[in-house]
C-alpha cells in the first residue's frame, strides 16, 4: 500500500479522539497538534502501537512558558516514525497551579530525562516518573529558571555592575561593591 | 636567500646565579630547588569543557606539552603539583574543585586555562560560578576562548618563572597564610 | 547522596559495594558521575548525575539576538562546532525563509564533513587511548591539526569556530583554505590507514571491544539514540538522507551500519564514516567546479546579512541595513521551527520559538548526547568496570551537549 501522509495521520486522529484535539495548526513544515495534557499519553500511545504509522521515535520534549496566556505553562512532544518518515509535534498547556502531566515513560523510555529537564527548568510534575529529581542543575536549588520571571544572571552575585547595563537585578545592593 | 639566520641562543634550564668553580657550584637552596620543580612539574589537567580539547592538542604532537617536563599526567590530586582547571566550572562543580584542591598536597599551583575558568566567560548565567578564584587561590590566569596551545603553554611557562623564584619559606609565611585563610582553607 | 537502586533485588548473601565513579575521574572525558553498585568487579547497577557543566544555553539564548546565539551552539558538541553553527543558521533561515545559492551549500557541506571527520577523529583516538594504545592518538592528532588550520583560514579560530553566517559565511574560501583542503584530501587517506593498522584487526583491541557495551536495535530505537550509535545497533537512520538540508540529497555516499551495537561496531562506524566525509568533500569540490556560480558565498537576504563595509560607508541603503541589523530593527517573522541536522552524535535539532523580536523567546536544543546517555546504565549492567569506561567513551559522551 502506499505511504500514508500527514493528512492521513491527522484524520486518524481525528477520527479516534474527535473532540480531544483541541486544534490543529501548521507551523512551517511541522503539523502541531493541540490538546489536553490527559490527552497526550493516550494519543502518543495509539500512534507508537498504530501498524502503519508506528511513531515509535520521540525525537524531543520540551517545556514551554508563554507568561501573557490564560494557561502558560505547556510541554510540546515530537514524535518521528522511521518506516514513514513522517514528523508531528504535539503541544498541551495548563495553568500555573496545576502542573501535573502523565509520564510518557511507560510508551517512550527516552522520555525519562526528558521530562526530568522539563521539572528541572519549569516545575512540570509527571504523575509516575521513576526518578523525577533534578538533573543539570544542583539538587537543592529552590526554583525553577526557565521560568520567564527569573533573569539570566544569579540573584546574588555582586561583582557586576548592572547600572552600566542599564538593569537593575532583584536583591541588588551598590553597598556591596565597596565592600 | 643571502643572509644566514642564526636562531636566537634559548637555553632551556639556565643555571641559576651562583658561584662556579672546579667540580662543584654553589648557590642559594631554593633556587636549586625552584630549577628542579620548576622543569618536572606533574599537572594534574582538571579538563571539563572546550578548553579541555585544546589541552589534547597541546598534548599532542604538534606542541608537545612534554618537554616542559609535565610527561606524567597525574590525574589523582595527591601525586600533582599543578592544578590545571581547563573549561567552564558550574555551581554543581565547585565544591568538587574545592575537593580536589585541598586533597593537593604543598607546594600547589593553580593555573586558570580559559575564559570560563579566569571569570565565567561568556557564561553569565545562574548555574556557572563567575571565576574560579572565588574558591581557590589562582597563580596564573590564561585568557581565551578557548585559548591557543602557545597560550597554554605561555601560561605554563609563567608558572615555572614562578616556581623557579619561590621562596622556601613561602608556603609557611603569615601572608600565603591569611591567602588561604581568606578562602577558608586550613 | 539518595541512589535509586530499587531496580536490583539484593540476594541475601551477596553484598554489593558501591563505586563512585566520580565527575573527576581520567576516563570520563567531560564531567559526569556514575554510582556504581558493583558485585566484585561485575556492575549491576549504575546511576548516573549529570549537570557539572551546565551552562544554561536554553535560557542565554533567550537574551542574545540571533547572530549572538551562534557562539553558544559552538560550546555544545566542542568537538565538531561547525556543524552546530551552521545547523543553527539553517535554522534562522528556515524561520525567515531564505533561499541559498547551490555553491553556499556546497561550500556548506564541506565545513560540516571535515567537522564530522575531526570529531571522529578525537572519538576513535580516545577509544584506543581508553584501551591502553595511545600511538593511535598521538599520530591522528595531527590530522586534526590540519583541519584546525583549515578552519583558521575559514574563519580564524581553531575550536569554538562560530564560522558562516545566516546566510552563508562571512567571506569566500580563499585561495590558502583550498590548498589546505586539497592538502588535507591528498594525506588524509594515508594516515587514516596508518590510524586502522593498529587498531582495526589488532587482537588485542578486538578482544577488548567486541561485545563491550552492547545495545540492540529495538532498544536503541525506545531511548532516541541516533548517529553512530544507532548505525552501531543496526538502523541506518541518517537525517542527510532521510530529512536532506544544505542539498546532500545531490550526494552520494554509504550510511555504514553494525550489527551488535557494541564498542567495536560504534568504532568501526564511525571510521567507516570518516571515510565517506572524505567521499563527500572530493563531490563537494567537484560539483562546485561545474556550477557557473563561482563567487557567491551569502543569500540575498539585506535585512540578516550584514553589508560588506566598503558599502556601509559609502552607501545610504547598506548604512540603513547594517543599523537595522546591528540594532535589532529588523522584522523578524513569528512563529515556531524545528531543524535537525546530522551531527557528530546523532540528530541535533533546534527548536525555535520567535515572537517577532530580537532575540528567541524559546529556543531548545535537542541534544543527541542527553538522550542517548540515558542508555548507559542499561548498557554496561554485568560487565566489568573497565568496560564500562570504554564503553562511556566509545558513545562519544561530550560533556558541553550533555548539559548545555
Amino acid at each position: 500500500m502506499e505511504k500514508p501522509t500527514i493528512e492521513n495521520v491527522l484524520a486518524d486522529l481525528q477520527q479516534h479522539f474527535g473532540s480531544n484535539i483541541l486544534s490543529l495548526e501548521q507551523a512551517y513544515d511541522f503539523s502541531v497538534v493541540h490538546t489536553t495534557k490527559e490527552n497526550i499519553v493516550p494519543i502518543l500511545r495509539y500512534l507508537h502501537d498504530h501498524e502503519t504509522f508506528r511513531f515509535q521515535y520521540l525525537t524531543t520534549a520540551c517545556g514551554l512558558h508563554f507568561p501573557d496566556s490564560t494557561k502558560p505553562f505547556g510541554m510540546m512532544y515530537q514524535v518521528h516514525s522511521l518506516t514513514t518518515n513522517l514528523r508531528l509535534r504535539f503541544k498541551a498547556f495548563t495553568t500555573a497551579n496545576d502542573l501535573s502531566f502523565d509520564t510518557l515513560t511507560t510508551v517512550f523510555p527516552a522520555a525519562n530525562w526528558m521530562e526530568r529537564e522539563a521539572f528541572d527548568f519549569f516545575g512540570f510534575q509527571f504523575k509516575g516518573h521513576p526518578n523525577l529529581k533534578r538533573i543539570l542543575n544542583v539538587e537543592d536549588m529552590d526554583y525553577h529558571p526557565l521560568r520567564k520571571e527569573y533573569p539570566i544572571e544569579d540573584a546574588t552575585r555582586y561583582d557586576k555592575d548592572d547600572t552600566l547595563f542599564g538593569r537593575r537585578p532583584a536583591g541588588y545592593d551598590p553597598k556591596r561593591l565597596q565592600s | 636567500m643571502s643572509e644566514i639566520i642564526t636562531p636566537p641562543k634559548f637555553e632551556v634550564a639556565p643555571t641559576p646565579p651562583g658561584f662556579e668553580g672546579p667540580g662543584f657550584f654553589a648557590t642559594t637552596l631554593d633556587k636549586a630547588v625552584g630549577l628542579a620543580r620548576k622543569n618536572s612539574l606533574w599537572p594534574l589537567p582538571f579538563a571539563t569543557s572546550c578548553c579541555g580539547i585544546e589541552f589534547m592538542a597541546t598534548m599532542a604532537s604538534h606542541y608537545d606539552f612534554a618537554r616542559f617536563g609535565s610527561e606524567r599526567l597525574s590525574f589523582s590530586p595527591r601525586q600533582a603539583d599543578l592544578l590545571m582547571v581547563m573549561g567552564t566550572i558550574a555551581k554543581k562543580m565547585a565544591p568538587v574543585l574545592r575537593q580536589v584542591y585541598e586533597q593537593m598536597a604543598e607546594p600547589r599551583w593553580v593555573l586558570s586555562v580559559g575564559a570560563c575558568a579566569s571569570s565565567g566567560g561568556i557564561f553569565d548565567t545562574y548555574s556557572v560560578l563567575q571565576g574560579i578564584d572565588h574558591i581557590i587561590p589562582v597563580d596564573v590566569y590564561v585568557p581565551g576562548c578557548p585559548p591557543r596551545p602557545e597560550q597554554i603553554i605561555d601560561g605554563v611557562l609563567n608558572i615555572q618563572k614562578l616556581v623557579g623564584e619561590e621562596s622556601l619559606r613561602r608556603r609557611n609565611s603569615p601572608e600565603y597564610k591569611q591567602l588561604l585563610a581568606s578562602y577558608g582553607i586550613e | 547522596m539518595k541512589t535509586t537502586f530499587e531496580n536490583t533485588v539484593p540476594t541475601p548473601e551477596k553484598e554489593y559495594s558501591i563505586l563512585n565513579l566520580g565527575p573527576t575521574h581520567p576516563a570520563t572525558h567531560g564531567i559526569f558521575q556514575n554510582v556504581l553498585k558493583m558485585d566484585g568487579e561485575i556492575i549491576v547497577d549504575a546511576e548516573p548525575t549529570i549537570g557539572y557543566i551546565h551552562r544554561a544555553f536554553e535560557k542565554l539564548a533567550e537574551h542574545k539576538p540571533f547572530y549572538q546565539i551562534t557562539p553558544i551552539t559552538d560550546r555544545m558538541n566542542y568537538c565538531s562546532s561547525p556543524i552546530n553553527n551552521m545547523g543553527w543558521h539553517m535554522t534562522v533561515e528556515k524561520l525567515i525563509g531564505a533561499e541559498l545559492p547551490k555553491r553556499v551549500e556546497y561550500m556548506r557541506v564541506i565545513v560540516m564533513e571535515l567537522a564530522r571527520i575531526a570529531d571522529h577523529i578525537i572519538c576513535n583516538s580516545v577509544i584506543g587511548v581508553d584501551t591502553g594504545a595511545m600511538t593511535g592518538f598521538l599520530y591522528v592528532f595531527q590530522w586534526r591539526e590540519f583541519i584546525y588550520e583549515i578552519y583558521e583560514e575559514l574563519c580564524g579560530a581553531r575550536l569554538t569556530t562560530n564560522v558562516g553566517r545566516i546566510g552563508g559565511f562571512e567571506r569566500d574560501f580563499s585561495e590558502t583554505a583550498w590548498r589546505k583542503i586539497d592538502h588535507l584530501l591528498k594525506e588524509l587517506p594515508a594516515g587514516l590507514k596508518e590510524f586502522e593498522n593498529l587498531l582495526v584487526r589488532n587482537r588485542i583491541f578486538m578482544d577488548r571491544t567486541i561485545n563491550c557495551g552492547p545495545i540492540s536495535a529495538e532498544r536503541a530505537l525506545q531511548y532516541s539514540f541516533s548517529g553512530p550509535n544507532l548505525r552501531a545497533a543496526g538502523v541506518d537512520y541518517d537525517v542527510r538522507v532521510m530529512n536532506p538540508y544544505s542539498s546532500y540529497q545531490d550526494f552520494e555516499f554509504d550510511i555504514p551500519v553494525g550489527t551488535n551495537g557494541d564498542t567495536y561496531d560504534r568504532f568501526m562506524v564511525r571510521q567507516e564514516e570518516m571515510w565517506q566525509s572524505l567521499s563527500i568533500i572530493r563531490q563537494a569540490i567537484d560539483k562546485m567546479n561545474k556550477l557557473e556560480d563561482k563567487k557567491s558565498f551569502h543569500a540575498d537576504i539585506p535585512s540578516f546579512y550584514l553589508p560588506p563595509k566598503e558599502d556601509v560607508y559609502n552607501n545610504m541603503e547598506a548604512l540603513i541595513y547594517h543599523f537595522k541589523i546591528v540594532m535589532g530593527e529588523t522584522d523578524v517573522p513569528k512563529g515556531e521551527v524545528y531543524h535537525c541536522v546530522e551531527g557528530g552524535n546523532g540528530e541535533l535539532g533546534f527548536y525555535l520559538i520567535s515572537d517577532g523580536g530580537r532575540q528567541p523567546f524559546r529556543l531548545h536544543f535537542r541534544r543527541p548526547c542527553y538522550i542517548y546517555y540515558q542508555a548507559y546504565p542499561e548498557m554496561i549492567k554485568g560487565s566489568f568496570l573497565s568496560d564500562a569506561v570504554l564503553t562511556m567513551s566509545s558513545m562519544n559522551v561530550i560533556a558541553g551537549e550533555l548539559d548545555a
